[in-house]
């Protein structure tokens, strides 16, 4: 069976307008534009496997949204090959908007103002689910990420954490087998990172939903992720099991990294990786 | 109903969301007799001090004024601000992660904002103009009843003809908001067309004659002039069918050429990144 996601030197290039310090340069700018483009991608390829729950790191920057929007259908890219489950995204994008799940963890997708079971309400009629099946599926999702007691509440008065949680629910009322989450533990305190945390691991394990995930927690990627694609300047740095890329990680760091500098050391791990490459911004 | 049902979902949430401002509605309600009471003042004056015939009679005039301020909102004077706040905060790209027809609902959203804003609003202006001023002895100044009962059902048609075409143009200066990135500069461009080539500001009864034929063609006059010409009877029967034909026509080009133009600036937004 084919993967799931085959992605083939993907690269994507922005056009920015510049223009010069100061009054002077702003004036000039009206008569001459100038533009530098900035390669967001330069070359990414990989493949997911259905069921699959991958990583995806990389320092600020480094094109890890871009190509999450790419995958998901809203952006175009410059050059190369998306194909999911037999679709091009931006090319068929409505049919496969409404197969796969996005959370974006910066963002709210549910509308502000409406009470969080009356988002879901209408999630359900803009994906066109089944009501029966949709009762189910939402009863399942309030009881698994706890959100009983805030379905009557609008959007905008949830905690962050809150928010999330329902955020994640949003997502999956249509039962995608495909799921994007764009750095879904920003922002949040302990106790929703663990149930953000277990909670994605459960769907994945359970219902073998595929998960895409971006994050700078590197303790999401350590509970979750069997294997990592590290970018950094728009190119696949490593793509490895976690495992390894910790183990390899942890010997450049030399025998002075003693079991209680554990927790530390992923950190660490990472920051030099990334430093390695000449990937970090710092 | 499968294929309409995310836009009907949207239409509905929107419209009990934007009834639920019941502040801004009696503010407006309050806001609009103010208005009215100094337009009828000045169209009398005006009345008043020419002495020729005028095209239209002052009662006539008076009853357009109560009018034209219960349906006011219908004027298209600004994009959806929703849509406004998405292009600020950058998240217009995020409606595209539906598996529905952008335009059909930036639409149906439009339909509802501005219909659930003007329903409250137009019961109170009727209650008050119609009512209560005959009721204190001012029903010299009062809104007077449709010319008949066909004048009136063609009214109630010609004014959901009004709906259709307020959010047609809606949508249109939402896509300006968005391909221009900024909504200061669209809705500034927009409100003097509608009140002006609407009939809102000045009936176009009493612009001149030889531009009057040509005002008449134009969208905007399916706004406020055609539906109130039904109210009056001066366009009746197949004339008041005609107009609303003109409407409808109007409403489904406009909604063409925004679904035409969202395809191109969604486009444009995916090459350059939202």
């Amino acid at each position: 069976m084919a993967p799931q996601i085959v992605v083939d030197g993907l690269t994507k290039s922005y056009r920015v307008a510049e223009r010069d310090a100061g009054v002077a340069g702003a004036v000039r700018g009206l008569f001459r534009r100038r533009y530098r483009t900035v390669e967001a991608l330069r070359s990414v390829s990989f493949t997911l496997e259905a069921g699959e729950l991958l990583g995806f790191i990389g320092p600020n920057g480094a094109g890890k949204s871009t190509t999450i929007k790419i995958l998901s259908g809203i952006l175009r890219p410059t050059s190369g090959r998306v194909m999911i489950d037999g679709l091009v995204p931006y090319e068929d994008r409505i049919a496969h908007v409404g197969r796969i799940g996005v959370v974006f963890g910066q963002r709210t997708q549910l509308w502000w103002d409406l009470p969080v079971v009356e988002g879901f309400d209408l999630l359900r009629d803009i994906y066109r689910v089944d009501p029966a099946r949709y009762r189910r599926t939402r009863d399942e999702l309030v009881a698994l990420l706890g959100l009983e007691k805030l379905l009557g509440q609008p959007v905008r008065q949830l905690s962050l954490g809150q928010r999330m949680r329902a955020e994640i629910a949003a997502a999956l009322l249509h039962e995608p087998r495909l799921l994007f989450l764009d750095e879904p533990t920003i922002g949040l305190d302990a106790p929703a990172k663990l149930a953000v945390r277990q909670f994605v691991g459960r769907l994945n394990r359970e219902r073998g939903v595929t998960v895409l995930l971006t994050t700078h927690d590197m303790h999401d990627i350590e509970a979750l992720a069997q294997r990592v694609i590290v970018i950094g300047n728009g190119v696949v740095l490593a793509d490895t099991p976690f495992e390894r890329l910790r183990a390899e990680g942890l010997a450049d760091l030399g025998p002075e990294v003693d079991p209680e500098r554990e927790t530390m050391a992923i950190e660490e791990v990472v920051a030099r990786f990334y430093a390695h490459h000449g990937a970090a911004e710092i | 109903m499968d294929p309409f049902r995310p836009y009907l979902a949207a239409f509905a949430a929107r419209f009990q969301l934007t009834l639920q401002y019941r502040t801004a509605a009696i503010a407006g309600f309050g806001t609009q007799c103010w208005w009215g009471v100094i337009k009828i003042m000045v169209l009398a004056a005006f009345f008043a001090g020419s002495p020729g015939r005028q095209p239209i009679s002052l009662e006539h005039v008076v009853t357009y004024t109560w009018l034209g301020q219960a349906f006011l909102i219908f004027l298209p004077w600004n994009g959806d601000p929703d849509v406004a706040e998405m292009v600020r905060s950058g998240a217009v790209a995020y409606d595209r992660l539906r598996p529905i027809d952008t335009h059909g609902w930036w639409y149906a959203r439009a339909l509802a904002w501005t219909t659930a804003r003007v329903a409250p609003r137009a019961a109170l202006m009727f209650a008050f103009a119609a009512l209560v001023l005959p009721l204190v002895g001012l029903g010299r100044w009062s809104l007077r009843p449709p010319a008949d009962l066909p004048a009136a059902a063609l009214f109630a048609l010609s004014i959901a003809g009004v709906a259709l075409l307020s959010a047609s143009i809606v949508v249109l200066i939402n896509v300006i908001i968005v391909a221009t990135l900024d909504d200061r500069g669209a809705n500034l461009l927009v409100a003097p067309f509608s009140n002006l080539l609407s009939g809102s500001i000045v009936p176009l009864a009493l612009f001149p004659d030889w531009l009057r034929p040509a005002l008449r063609l134009q969208p905007f006059a399916g706004l406020v002039d055609t539906p109130f010409r039904i109210y009056f009877g001066d366009m009746a029967g197949w004339q008041a069918l005609g107009g609303i034909g003109l409407q409808l026509g109007w409403a489904v080009l406009l909604a063409g050429l925004g679904r035409w133009w969202v395809g191109r600036v969604m486009d444009r937004l995916q090459v350059q990144g939202g």
